[in-house]
């Protein structure tokens, strides 16, 4: 096991480094430049070189890589172009609201998706089930921005009940949960519709088994068959969950820019714009050392569930 | 499950209830930039960064008089009593410095202080050197040589030519504290915890979130106290995100509501406040090369615009038609000989007097690189592709070549040349609160490029000796005047397609009392009141 696991975390290496390269590559390719972003337009010649040797701009490509390399290998990611603070603050700060905002929603969207997608199972064809796999239809196909701003015009603007942006912490918890709520809903209907539907279609699989005949047979309560076509069906829906609990954290730069939450997405939005490099580098980053994480963790959880796995 | 939804419902309802109601006498601004604008003192984000940031918590030796709305802001006393350039050498000027000012940190405020900042934007060897605001401000203090103690309360100034803007570039140098800088000795960490003497200090600052301000009850002027105790900042670069935090409350005032929702907000009782100010929207063309190098075609383009149309269906009459670089009223603006009223019949005779019958014979079409947003830029898609339609209209073609702002400040930069070499104008808004930014910077032949940015390039005799007499003037009213002779050369030769001047739209709850839009790119925050 724990084997398994260190090879793991070492074939995690070159996908960071991948990651990290495509992303450098990606900024470097598209048009405008970071100068751009942090100095006016009539900025005169001398200015502008000297702002480029101030960050190492004016270093070949493949230089300025394998330095930002050796700085992340002793654990500095360097220091924003547009704020000039340390990466390292901006990167904590923003993760942890969106940390906050990854665990909520995905909270809201587990229960609901798995509750959904049982029912539509156990009531396979019935009214129950359409109107579960319509609502998970929706959460699929609704853009979430777009959910988005038609939650901010009912509950911010028509009702005035909840905040329209930010993640502002004046009012205590209780302002920042206010702040909290619609961004969570809208983060959620995605993976709420993906995870009702993956329920579902594992827990259908499972039903149409013969040993739930067998079960059924012998005269099991239904509460136990349920038991068993649920611990049957958790693998699959594991799987999904962990994907999506990847994806809730970085997955959710529109969401965060329409409700301003000062989280990843937003970071990752700015910093494209800004052309600010070492933010955009830092950030998918540690990005993607969750995502790898994230991965393994649902890999373990799989093999402690079904044994099956690990002998494969 | 139901119980799951009924907690839900339950939570939803209590956070609501619990919705706290705003401290008393706090303004809270939705600004348009993506971030807090530079704090540790020469400001980055443009004018937006001296309107919230630069002004407030600092000031320079000469302010803007921001208290009307009637008149152009003329320049009175701020850090200097007063100022004079000297008879005997007029490249000398001498400031008499304010006695007992004290910055928010409690030290005071003399020629030293000035001396510092001075040092801080100019002298790379020094300690406090700033890298970084001096890139973002040095390029508009171009006649400030030397600076020079004379006692602690006057300094002499040195410029490298007798010129007579010397006060036009000395409102852009904001006065910091050397006592706070020693305590720190880093502008990153300064710019945390920022000393000024401006109406406003820092309280607290969250880095791309939020810059909250405290009213600096100890300012020098008492008719400029603060009437707000509490003054927060909000970067919110997404229209609709200001639109709805105006509309729930969450803020009072927002920057540029989007044009279509203006009514709307009227009928809700908030307040549009809007006012004339030195900003123009066109396209600086390329006239070393067809069809813009045609004065012919060029005029004929600016007849062909309905600047009227634009502002009134497009814009919600958040602009005013612009038939100049200046808008009609202002000083500058003269009196030109083309009216540039919307008048296609007209645009087609003067291509047809050109050679060009419209059929057989038009223009070279041309290639015009526009923003798809950023700051300033008004809604570029949906005005270029009315601009675009009007020129067709009279017979010349122009393909738009939409990019990202940061490119296209980037290529603006670069000049029409290189990456540029096939692109004939550049739509891109300026301002022109002084004479170098409004005239200077595009219409001298000493500022084509490496200098400055007259990029089209525009080269006229007339134009040059104008401006450098202009230089030389310093009673304003004659220089004035001579600046709109320049003017009425620049609007003749047509360097530009002149479309629109903003209104500079504000959004405000109606709780928000006292504010008066002044005619500039900045305001007085001081006499802003929120009533409960």
């Amino acid at each position: 096991m724990w084997g398994y696991v260190g090879r793991r975390l070492l074939l995690a290496i070159p996908t960071l480094l991948g990651a990290s390269i495509i992303v450098f590559a990606m900024v470097h390719l598209a048009p405008g430049d970071p100068i751009s972003a942090i100095l006016p337009v009539d900025a005169s010649k001398e200015q502008i070189e000297d702002t480029k040797r101030a960050y190492g701009f004016d270093k070949p490509l493949p230089v300025q890589y394998l330095k930002w390399l050796g700085r992340v290998v002793q654990g500095d990611l360097g220091k924003s172009i547009a704020t000039r603070r340390a990466v390292i603050l901006d990167v904590r700060d923003s993760l942890a609201n969106s940390l906050v905002l990854a665990v909520s929603s995905s909270l809201l969207a587990f229960g609901a998706g798995i509750a959904l997608g049982l029912l539509a199972a156990f009531h396979q064809s019935r009214a129950l089930d359409k109107l579960a796999s319509a609502i998970a239809v929706i959460g699929v196909s609704v853009p979430h921005y777009w959910a988005g701003i038609i939650l901010i015009i009912i509950f911010s603007v028509q009702l005035n009940w909840l905040p329209a942006m930010g993640a502002s912490s004046d009012g205590g918890l209780v302002g920042y949960l206010r702040h909290m709520a619609l961004p969570t809903i809208a983060l959620a209907l995605i993976p709420l519709g993906v995870i009702a539907r993956v329920t579902r279609s594992a827990a259908l699989d499972i039903l149409n088994q013969e040993f739930v005949l067998a079960l059924r047979a012998k005269g099991l309560a239904r509460a136990r068959v349920f038991k068993h076509v649920v611990k049957n069906a958790a693998p699959q829906i594991i799987t999904v969950l962990g994907l999506q609990f990847g994806f809730q954290l970085g997955g959710s730069v529109l969401v965060e820019a329409v409700f301003s939450w000062p989280g990843t997405g937003y970071l990752l939005n700015l910093a494209i714009f800004q052309r600010d490099m070492p933010v955009l580098q830092g950030v998918i980053l540690v990005l993607a050392t969750f995502f790898v994480l994230l991965n393994l963790l649902v890999d373990v959880l799989q093999t402690y569930i079904d044994p099956r796995i690990a002998r494969h | 499950m139901t119980r799951f939804i009924g907690f839900l419902v339950v939570a939803v309802l209590s956070l609501a209830l619990a919705s706290g109601a705003s401290a008393e006498g706090t303004l809270r601004i939705g600004m348009t930039a993506a971030d807090i604008p530079y704090t540790g003192g020469q400001t980055d984000n443009g004018f937006e960064g001296f309107r919230f940031v630069g002004y407030q918590i600092y000031e320079p030796l000469i302010n803007w008089d921001l208290s009307r709305s009637d008149k152009l802001p003329s320049l009175v006393p701020g850090l200097a009593e007063s100022w004079e350039v000297s008879k005997s050498d007029p490249k000398k000027w001498i400031f008499k410095l304010r006695k007992n000012v004290k910055f928010h940190d409690g030290s005071a405020f003399n020629a030293d202080s000035v001396l510092f900042t001075f040092d801080s934007i100019k002298n790379k060897q020094a300690a406090q050197f700033d890298q970084y605001g001096s890139a973002q401000i040095s390029w508009r203090l171009s006649a400030l040589k030397a600076m020079k103690k004379l006692d602690d309360y006057t300094i002499e100034l040195e410029t490298p030519t007798v010129t007579s803007f010397v006060p036009y570039q000395i409102v852009y140098m904001v006065i910091v504290s050397p006592a706070q800088w020693d305590k720190v000795k880093d502008w990153r960490k300064f710019a945390e915890q920022p000393s000024g003497t401006g109406p406003f200090r820092v309280t607290r600052f969250v880095p791309r979130e939020r810059l909250e301000l405290e009213a600096n009850k100890g300012y020098w002027d008492p008719k400029r106290t603060p009437k707000v105790d509490k003054v927060v900042l909000l970067p919110m670069p997404e229209p609709t995100t200001r639109l709805a935090a105006l509309r729930s409350g969450q803020v009072d005032w927002i920057e540029v509501p989007p044009p279509d929702s203006i009514a709307q907000l009227k009928g809700g009782g908030f307040q549009i406040v809007t006012n004339k100010y030195p900003h123009n929207w066109g396209h600086i063309l390329r006239l070393d090369k067809e069809p813009w190098n045609n004065k012919a075609v060029r005029k004929a383009a600016n007849y062909a615009i309905d600047r009227v149309g634009i502002c009134k269906n497009l814009l919600n009459d958040t602009c005013v038609p612009g038939t100049g670089v200046a808008y009609k009223g202002h000083p500058w603006f003269g009196n030109p000989k083309e009216t540039y009223d919307y008048n296609p019949a007209k645009a087609k005779e003067i291509l047809k007097a050109a050679g060009f019958d419209g059929v057989s014979k038009r223009p070279a079409r041309a290639v015009a690189l526009i923003s798809t947003s950023g700051s300033g830029q008004m809604l570029p898609l949906a005005m270029n592709e009315l601009v675009q339609k009007n020129l067709k209209d009279v017979g010349i073609d122009v393909d738009l070549q939409p990019i990202e702002w940061n490119s296209l400040t980037q290529r603006f930069r670069i000049g029409f040349t290189g990456e540029n070499a096939g692109v004939n104008a550049l739509n891109i808004s300026f301002n022109f609160l002084e004479p170098f930014s409004g005239f200077g910077r595009f219409f001298h032949s000493k500022s084509v490029p490496p200098t400055s940015v007259n990029i089209m390039p525009f080269v006229n005799p007339e134009s040059d000796k104008l401006l450098d007499e202009a230089e030389k003037t310093f009673d304003l009213a004659k220089q004035d005047a001579i600046l709109a002779k320049v003017h009425e050369v620049v609007v003749d030769e047509a360097p530009w397609i002149f479309v629109v001047h903003d209104l500079n739209p504000r959004a405000m709850s109606p709780k928000v009392k006292g504010f008066v839009p002044p005619q500039s790119w900045f305001v007085d925050l001081t006499q802003v009141s929120v009533a409960k």
